[in-house]
């Protein structure tokens, strides 16, 4: 399984322990960090590259998480905005795991409802429900469908 | 433990059967007994006179009792809580919950904090699914539901009984005519998932010109509120109207159906033409409300 990181090593260090996700849509880096809950405020150490050419996919961006390896429903999420995302999985340098990434059927908190008559937006004690159609993202409450920008709606 | 939330969970299979056995209680073939001791409560988070006392008759007729708080009470319930809460507790004091409330989703939210069925009279611009099937069950105790022609007339932007009922005969043989004033077009986003159903929809702007050619025409409401002002709307609803002058020629089975309450949109002579169908339509409304009631407590 060895692999050595090659010319991405030039852009980004390898990382000794944790999450690299390749392959990322050109400039969807940080709109996958948002979706993964990583934000400034937490205190994982990241490698963020953008628009690294790709004989692959033209241009793409590569992020690396440091000592955190991410699960499996956390990832499925950015297939949302990166459906040709792969997820290397790192232990001592090593890639251990490799896989793609899957659209899930439902999203369960990820995305707020654009419907400002929905019952999500309220103070009730429940998470927005979205369930992924061909057309877009369905709210399982109001029934509103997104269709456009959804990481503009991501929470 | 079955709720009834919106049209859209039920097959065509389902909404034939609950058409079969509103037929059946209508032509007295249900026991009156058959809820004895069985409380329904109706939960209003907001005004609706008509669909409550209707629940409250169906109930009746088949031997439960109803408790019910008006929208005001409701409304001071909610206070400081969460219909999360309040759904709880009544769960607790009724055997099913019938839920009106201004939020979209309320109804689904509802069904899963309740610990007995919920049945959604209406939430906020969402769905109503009782009215729909009511509205299915009346044009089909007219004629058979498949191969007809049906104008839908009215605000069909924002009307949520104009989007269920479309929906609902969707999954029947029928060819869907729209009929809006610019600007209260039906929406389309929904317009694009009927025709997926493989509907027909045609977008019509005069009714004239289409009245001969329809079976049902089910007329809506063109609120006040959505022109910038009283002589616009005027405007606008007097010319979607509907009187006996535009039925002239109208074919002979046609019949016109109106949720109701009315405002202006039918001029009160065409109720004594064999078309109006819309006090037949609201009084459908018992026999449908005790099919649903016995089969989410019987
Ligand atoms: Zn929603």
């Amino acid at each position: 399984m060895k692999k050595p990181e090659g010319k991405h090593a030039l852009i980004v260090g390898r990382i000794r322990e944790g999450t690299v996700i390749d392959h990322i849509t050109a400039g969807e880096a940080l709109n996958v960090l948002k979706i993964l809950g990583i934000t400034g405020t937490t205190d994982e150490c990241l490698s963020i590259a953008t628009n690294v050419s790709s004989g692959k996919v033209g241009k793409k961006d590569i992020v690396k998480v440091e000592g955190r390896e991410l699960r499996k429903e956390e990832v499925d999420r950015i297939a949302l905005i990166a459906p040709r995302a792969t997820i290397n999985i790192i232990r001592d340098y090593e890639v251990v795991e490799k896989k793609g990434v899957e659209i899930p059927r439902s999203l369960v908190g990820v995305v707020r409802c654009p419907n400002p008559g929905c019952i999500s937006n309220t103070s009730e004690p429940i998470e927005s429900r979205f369930e992924v159609v061909e057309r877009g993202l369905h709210c399982l409450y109001c029934d509103w469908l997104i269709t456009k920008d959804i990481t503009g709606h991501i929470i | 433990m079955q709720h009834i939330i919106s049209i859209r969970d039920f097959t065509r299979q389902d909404l034939d059967s609950f058409l079969d056995r509103a037929e059946l209680v209508e032509r007295g073939g249900f026991d009156p007994r058959m809820l004895e001791g069985k409380i329904l409560a109706l939960l209003f988070f907001e005004p609706s006179t008509r669909t409550r006392m209707s629940f409250a008759s169906a109930m009746a007729r088949l031997g439960g009792t109803s408790i019910s708080v008006d929208s005001v009470e409701a409304s001071s319930i909610a206070k400081g809580e969460t219909l999360a809460d309040t759904i709880r507790v009544v769960s607790g004091y009724a055997d099913a919950i019938v839920l009106r409330h201004p939020k979209e989703g309320a109804a689904r939210l509802a069904s899963e904090f309740a610990t007995v069925p919920v049945i959604n009279a209406g939430d906020g611009a969402g769905q109503h699914p009782s009215q729909t099937i009511l509205d299915l069950y009346t044009i089909r105790r007219s004629m058979p539901l498949d191969g007809l022609e049906i104008g839908l007339l009215g605000d069909l932007r924002y009307g949520r009984t104009a989007h269920s009922l479309a929906h609902a005969l969707s999954l029947y043989d029928v060819t869907l005519h729209t009929i809006a004033p610019p600007g209260l077009d039906l929406p389309l986003s929904v317009v694009h998932e009927l025709r997926r159903h493989g509907m027909e929809v045609v977008k019509h702007g005069d009714v004239g010109k289409v009245i001969r050619d329809l079976d049902v025409l089910y007329v809506t409401r063109i609120q006040r509120e959505r022109f910038p002002d009283s002589a616009s709307y005027y405007d606008v609803a007097s010319s979607y109207r509907i009187t006996p002058d535009l039925l002239e020629g109208a074919r002979e089975h046609l019949i016109v159906l109106h949720p109701l309450p009315r405002v202006d949109e039918i001029d009160p002579a065409v109720d004594r033409t064999p078309f109006a169908r819309y006090f037949e339509q609201s009084r459908n409304g018992i026999p449908v409300r005790m099919a649903l009631l016995q089969e989410v407590m019987g």
